[in-house]
């Protein structure tokens, strides 16, 4: 077992406790995606934002800053953010790092290789994200600005920090100087079995995590389950700086978004005019059936 | 031999001269074909399948100029033609919604039979071109749904095709025939795009012909499930008929229209249908090493899913004693002892091989019996079906209520397939499964049951 499977393991033992019956999904890795979204509500990202050139191309900036270091989008074509109000010129020199051309598909420079090396699992192409991320209980863009906004320090954790939205996940806070220290408290019920009665006791369990990832973890006795799930709160050390980040996490979400399905705008408009030429159509086949059958007795 | 002298002038004329198996075809099918005056609502469905049917033989030709059938290009060329093939977007969604809805006006269309009985004598072969025509679509939905290469694609076609692998004594090889490999893989690819794109098209087309040959040879049933053809005039023409082109051209173009604002709705607004027509987790490339933590096929496939889910180790007792009352029941009802000898025999059989320890199979394979039987069994119709009157307007209320019965329970069959499992969804599939068998397995004898309305001699008709 190499090093880094070993501390995974670890430190998904001290996490099972906090997340109730992920325990098993969590050390498979990637399925952690799926059986991590169960826990908690996810955060509403602003929808406006999609709609709104400014927020799409600071999106785009962020993503160009500290996403395609690891992440590729090789789905989509640079050339693509044209439609959001940027010249080739300027995604030539503002986006491009490296040789690529404005006709290329976005990609990182990373080796797929070494990132599974670093990481444990090489980070998933971004091209369709919001889509991919999306299920019966929440969208996808929610998904993934709670995501974005869900590190917490966690000293337990293989590199330094946590996610509420997806416990144990392997990649790092990218954002952590953006968003600023935050303290942490996660509140989850447990039901235990009493191995000798096989008495149910149901038990709220709170873990508050300081700024620096220690974290300490109370227990009490609570007469039934509660609404289940775990809830969290995070206390900023500076509530403006966070806000901020907020700003940046929902423009990076409506970038994400935009190159998942670049055609939903342009789809949208289209399909208005064609419901209104079929209503159109539908009175004439309407009239026209009618004339011919009324003559039939 | 002399030429065809032609009725017509002008270039209709130069052409019936030439083939006047053109205009003769036309008037055979189409301006002299004579269908009854009464259809209703139901009987739009047909005619709109055909609409699918060339919706997706179009949408498909265009897919396959850019779509590459390889493990390791096909995910990101069908994102590419999303993208980058001007248009592309519009053709994929055309192909993914007519899918669903290829399915949606089909499962109305057999209802419309179920309803008014249009499987009953003279029509049973035009219903199991019917059934043929509806095992084709499932086989090319299942077969087109691996070519995206997402999760769900791969997933579903492994768990499909591991299915067979619970046929006793050939099983493994059989799956590993179909799959040619170990796994689903780029050989699997490969043989699912051949049989997509052009051997299902071609048995489909050629039952679509011989459905239609067939309901033209005996004619339409109707809401009254009345023959129109008893009554006639002087020059043979049924005088409750009217002439398919152009009363039911129109018609059909006033309900296609309708039927487009909702097809197109879906298209343009809401492509995915919140999930349902296209999985969240088929937007994830295929990867053979990360199986989804809940796999479920599309909608259109989950209640037959459900059926084997349904069938558990603790379920087999009870089909054991489903097998052993069905046999009850048919050995009351037979008179030929040979036949009686050979219903009990058979129904031992049955149940030492569903439960005597050592010699029983396993209940893995008794799902997928019964998941082939929940098909399969809408060919027995015709014969299940003893009812004297076809149409239910004829047939007692509760006939009509049984009906609604088996179709809510297909429904729910449905809902529950796309769910992950639960013991209690479990439960309440198990009771399900035995409501959409009972309702045909005791057809025989609930549809001669009950007080039957006088059924009219000639169709019930309101002028427009």
């Amino acid at each position: 077992m190499n090093p880094m499977t070993t501390s995974l393991s670890c430190s998904s033992l001290t996490r099972a406790a906090i997340s109730v019956g992920l325990g098993a999904s969590i050390l498979l890795g990637a399925s952690a995606a799926v059986g991590s979204e169960g826990g908690i509500a996810m955060d509403s990202w602003p929808v406006d934002r999609g709609q709104n050139a400014a927020s799409l191309q600071n999106g785009a900036r962020l993503f160009a800053s500290y996403c395609i270091g690891c992440h590729s989008a090789s789905l989509v074509r640079w050339n693509r953010l044209q439609e959001i109000g940027l010249t080739s010129a300027q995604i030539q020199q503002y986006l491009i790092s490296g040789n690529q051309k404005v006709g290329d598909t976005i990609r990182t420079g990373a080796a797929p290789g070494d990132q599974k090396r670093w990481f444990g699992k090489t980070p998933p192409d971004l091209s369709v994200i919001t889509r991919a991320r999306t299920s019966f209980e929440h969208a996808g863009a929610d998904y993934i600005y709670t995501l974005l906004r869900g590190y917490y320090r966690d000293a337990s954790a293989p590199n330094g920090w946590n996610n509420v939205a997806y416990p144990n996940i392997a990649m790092p806070h990218v954002f952590w100087q953006e968003q600023g220290p935050r303290e942490t408290r996660i509140e989850s019920t447990e039901a235990r079995k009493d191995a000798k009665t096989g008495a149910v006791q149901h038990v709220q369990v709170v873990t508050t995590y300081q700024p620096d990832g220690t974290s300490s973890r109370t227990e009490t006795p609570v007469a039934n389950h509660g609404a289940g799930g775990i809830t969290y709160t995070f206390k900023p050390l500076n509530v403006e700086q966070s806000r901020r980040f907020d700003a940046d996490a929902a423009d990076l979400v409506a970038f994400l978004a935009f190159i998942t399905d670049p055609t939903a705008g342009k789809r949208v408009t289209i399909g208005v005019w064609v419901l209104i030429f079929l209503a159109f159509f539908t009175v004439i086949a309407w009239r026209l059936n009618a004339v011919y059958w009324k003559k039939v007795r | 031999m002399a030429e065809h002298k032609s009725q017509y002038t002008g270039l209709l004329g130069w052409v019936d001269a030439r083939m006047p198996t053109a205009m003769s075809e036309f008037k055979k099918h189409m301006s002299e074909y004579y269908a009854p005056k009464n259809f209703n609502f139901w009987y739009i469905f047909g005619g709109l399948a055909i609409v699918v049917l060339v919706i997706q033989i179009v949408s498909g030709i265009f897919l396959t100029m850019h779509y590459k059938p390889d493990a390791g290009l096909a995910f990101a060329s069908v994102e590419y033609i999303m993208r980058d093939v001007p248009g592309g977007w519009f053709i994929r969604y055309m192909h993914s919604t007519g899918a669903s809805f290829f399915f949606i006006v089909v499962y109305l269309h057999m209802f419309r039979a179920l309803l008014y009985g249009s499987y009953r004598r003279p029509r049973e072969l035009l219903w199991i071109f019917g059934c043929l025509l509806f095992l084709m679509l499932m086989a090319e939905a299942f077969f087109g749904y691996l070519l995206p290469w997402g999760q769900m694609s791969y997933w579903g076609a492994q768990v499909i095709v591991n299915l067979f692998g619970a046929i006793p004594f050939i099983g493994p090889e059989l799956a590993l025939f179909i799959r040619g490999d170990y796994v689903v893989g780029d050989a699997t690819l490969n043989r699912f795009f051949a049989f997509h794109v052009i051997a299902i098209p071609l048995v489909l087309l050629g039952l679509v012909v011989a459905h239609i040959i067939a309901l033209h040879d005996v004619g339409s049933n109707n809401p009254d499930g009345v023959e129109i053809k008893a009554h006639t005039d002087a020059q043979g023409r049924p005088l409750d008929g009217v002439p398919f082109h152009p009363y039911y051209t129109v018609h059909d173009l006033y309900w296609l229209s309708i039927f487009l604002l909702a097809f197109f709705a879906v298209l343009f607004f809401w492509p995915e249908m919140g999930g349902y027509f296209l999985e969240w987790n088929n937007f994830i490339p295929a990867d053979p090493l990360v199986t989804p933590s809940h796999i479920a096929p599309v909608w259109y496939f989950t209640p037959y899913y459900s059926i084997l889910r349904a069938v558990t180790e603790q379920f087999m007792l009870v089909l054991a004693v489903a097998a052993i009352g069905m046999s009850a029941l048919l050995v009351l009802t037979t008179s030929n002892s040979i036949i009686r000898g050979a219903i009990a025999a058979f129904s031992v059989l049955l149940v030492v091989l569903m439960l005597v320890p050592g010699v029983k199979l396993d209940p893995k394979f008794w799902g997928v019996v019964m998941m082939g039987a929940s098909v399969m069994i809408f060919f027995a119709m015709p014969w299940l079906d003893h009812s004297p009157a076809r149409s239910m307007r004829y047939r007692p209320k509760w006939h009509f209520w049984m009906l609604i019965a088996w179709v809510v329970a297909f429904l729910i069959l449905g809902y529950l397939g796309t769910q992950p499992p639960s013991p209690s969804k479990i439960i309440v599939a198990q009771v399900l499964t035995l409501v959409y068998f009972a309702f045909f397995a005791l057809m025989p004898w609930w549809s001669r049951m009950g007080e039957f309305k006088p059924v009219p001699d000639r169709i019930t008709f309101v002028p427009h």
